[in-house]
């Protein structure tokens, strides 16, 4: 049985955080092969993000990035489960616990003061439909505007996402993986919400057209002040424009940092590794792999999930859960070679 | 010299809009380039998004006819490939891993059922017993860090962006294909990984002569390790040659501006 993990809350920002994640738990409670087995994806996570903050996370592959995303905006839906912990939104002064409003509550939310960029799921533009319905639907009623005024702004919006207005006529699949890409950031962004959350949401662009769009939804948080969360593996763009960075590994966040800090002084060796490992142009320096494989969710290692990987690991490694503490000011790192070993 | 893929003065056009607003896109022009068999190497696509990659990788891949020129797979029409027979031994020889995993995958099939299939299709020999293909098919995932247990009876969306994109890629390699063509392949794969798949491309390349045509927005992987890279933009190629000279020194505007775009990690 790991131990109880302490962890320390972060350092508190100068303003009261718009998001405040404690503690929390999501498991996918699946039942295969005549077997009950909870995946533990997401296990023990506390992160704040403050009013105007960009908080960037990364990660492995199948490290619970997604179901993080999902479980903070409440998009649950079984065999995921949430079986600890809280996430509170504060929207004009208000307070929102996600987990006691009703769904219809919980909708609103979404739409007035969130805005969702979801995994590889352009599944929000209906395949048999032209864009321009996606937009009239979904958009037009959250808008106030005329239809004259509201169509005006859709084509200035996805100009600025280097978009055709022709996209509007067109249906899903005569579009470029990219363009649909952009298309649903388009949607999800034309209201320029207070909270935009997004799952890997430049991966499948030209680095000429996501720097339009990373300064696009730079110039939304700047002007109104909204905050930003959002997973990319692409740690350029991280270096480029997340404030704060969380790394995740099999379902933990083991580090967080200021940008900076984390790129030039990580101190988690999974961190270490993953910035180590990035290529350049310039460059052809062969780069070795972590060895072994991620780590099964379902039946993670004992202790530091990391052990197993980790050059560093110490027998308490294997025994112990490293907790999440602060290392210097605004840094927080899960390691007992970085914390000492407990006594 | 022979060649294993000689595409030749290649054009696509598509129709869009309705009765009152139809539009032609020329979504590739005149687009020529071709494989050597003798030396197997990985040929970078790249490019501005809508340029024109996934059409050309449609097209070589016989998933869409040319509107204009040709392209021969060794030495046959890929076009002309009709029969069920034809079509089967070239997939045998040419495999895809199509770009954003979730919409290639079919959401209401299980996805080791894609993987049973191709290893029940292409892998000859006496290793076509349930307990050899399984083995197949887990060796496949093992390559790319994923065990067949992780998979088993998973739908698509029960997997993590990465394990369904490093599926593609495990399925893709069952057959042992003379070319991949491999759609921005790892676009959801953390660094680590993404590293070491495309060391895996290396290997086979270097050991089975496989050649690849990886289609990626990735300029830092395409230098490590492809040998020539195409850069694309509105349909045409803008400028070709070898990967780490012309990313060195691009010599087109559009190249230079790409390149110029590039993000870095470094910080400082
Ligand atoms: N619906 C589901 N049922 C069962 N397991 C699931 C389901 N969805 C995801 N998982 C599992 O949960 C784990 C975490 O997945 P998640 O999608 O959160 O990872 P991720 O960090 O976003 O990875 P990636 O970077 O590859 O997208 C994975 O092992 C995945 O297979
Ligand atoms: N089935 C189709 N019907 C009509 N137009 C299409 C179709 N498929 C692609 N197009 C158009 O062809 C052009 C090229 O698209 P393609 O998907 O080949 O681009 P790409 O280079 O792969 O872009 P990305 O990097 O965004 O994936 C785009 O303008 C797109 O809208
Ligand atoms: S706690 Fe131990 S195993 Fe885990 S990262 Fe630190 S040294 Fe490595
Ligand atoms: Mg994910
Ligand atoms: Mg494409």
């Amino acid at each position: 049985m790991p131990t109880a993990v302490l962890q320390t809350p972060p350092a508190p920002a100068a303003a009261e955080p718009v998001l405040v994640v404690d503690r929390l738990r999501a498991y996918y409670r699946t039942h295969a092969f005549g077997l009950d087995r909870d995946i533990r994806a997401v296990d023990d996570i506390s992160l704040t993000v403050a009013p105007g903050e960009v908080y960037g996370i990364a990660g492995e592959s199948s490290s619970g990035k997604t179901t993080l995303i999902k479980t903070i905006v409440g998009a649950i839906r079984p065999p995921l489960a949430v079986v600890g912990g809280s996430v509170r939104f504060r929207f004009g002064g208000e307070i929102r616990d996600i987990y006691a409003l009703t769904p219809a509550e919980l909708q609103t939310i979404r739409w007035r003061h969130l805005s969702c960029i979801l995994q590889g799921s352009m599944n929000v533009l209906n395949p048999v439909r032209q864009i321009r319905h996606s937009f009239q639907d979904f958009a037009f009623p959250h808008m106030g505007l005329k239809p004259a005024a509201f169509w005006q702004a859709v084509r200035a919006h996805l100009a600025r996402l280097d978009l055709d207005p022709a996209v509007l006529d067109s249906y899903p699949h005569q579009l470029s993986g990219g363009m649909r890409q952009r298309t649903t950031i388009a949607l999800a962004t034309v209201c320029t919400p207070e909270f935009i959350v997004a799952d890997e949401p430049t991966t499948a662009l030209d680095v000429i057209v996501q720097r339009d769009v990373l300064t696009m939804l730079r110039d939304i948080q700047r002007r109104l002040g909204s905050s930003f969360l959002f997973v990319t593996h692409d740690m350029s763009v991280h270096a480029t424009v997340s404030d704060r960075v969380g790394i995740v590994y099999a379902g933990r966040l083991v580090e967080e940092a200021e940008t900076p800090t984390l790129f030039r002084g990580a101190l988690h060796p999974y961190t270490q590794h993953l910035v180590a490992s990035l290529p350049r142009i310039g460059d052809t320096t062969r780069r070795a792999s972590l060895p072994g494989r991620p780590p099964s969710l379902a039946d993670p290692p004992s202790g530091c999930r990391f052990h197993p990987r980790c050059p560093l690991a110490m027998d308490v490694c294997r025994e112990k859960v490293p907790a999440l503490v602060e290392a210097a000011p605004r840094h927080r790192v899960a390691c007992f070679a970085v914390s000492g070993a407990p006594s | 010299m022979s060649l294993i893929l000689d595409v030749d003065h290649v054009g696509k056009t598509f129709v869009q809009g309705g009765l009152l607003s139809r539009r032609e896109v020329e979504a590739v022009r005149d687009v020529s380039f071709s494989l050597d068999a003798e030396r197997p190497e990985i040929l970078s696509v790249v490019g501005e998004s809508g340029s024109g990659k996934s059409t050309l990788a449609a097209m070589v891949l016989g998933r869409l006819v040319p509107t204009r020129g040709r392209i021969l797979f060794e030495g046959g029409d890929v076009a002309a490939i009709r029969s069920r027979a034809g079509r089967r031994a070239f997939m045998a020889r040419v495999q895809p891993v199509l770009q954003n995993p979730f919409e290639a995958f079919n959401p209401l099939k299980r996805v080791d059922r894609y993987l049973f299939a191709t290893a029940a299709n292409f892998v000859v020999g006496g290793g076509r017993t349930r307990a050899a293909i399984e083995e197949r098919v887990d060796r496949a995932l093992v390559e790319v860090g994923l065990t067949l247990a992780e998979v088993r009876g998973r739908f698509p969306h029960e997997l993590s962006g990465g394990q369904l994109q490093r599926t593609a890629i495990a399925r893709a390699l069952i057959p042992e294909p003379r070319l991949l063509v491999a759609d921005e392949p790892v676009s959801m794969v953390d660094a680590s990984l993404r590293m070491a798949i495309v060391n895996l491309f290396g290997a086979l390349r270097d050991r089975l002569g496989l050649s690849i045509i990886y289609i990626t927005h990735d300029l830092a992987t395409a230098y490590y390790i492809s040998d020539r890279i195409l850069i694309m933009r509105k349909g045409e190629v803008v400028e070709r040659g070898a990967a780490r000279a012309v990313l060195d020194n691009p010599q087109h505007p559009y190249s230079i501006a790409l390149k110029q775009a590039v993000l870095t990690p470094d910080f400082g």
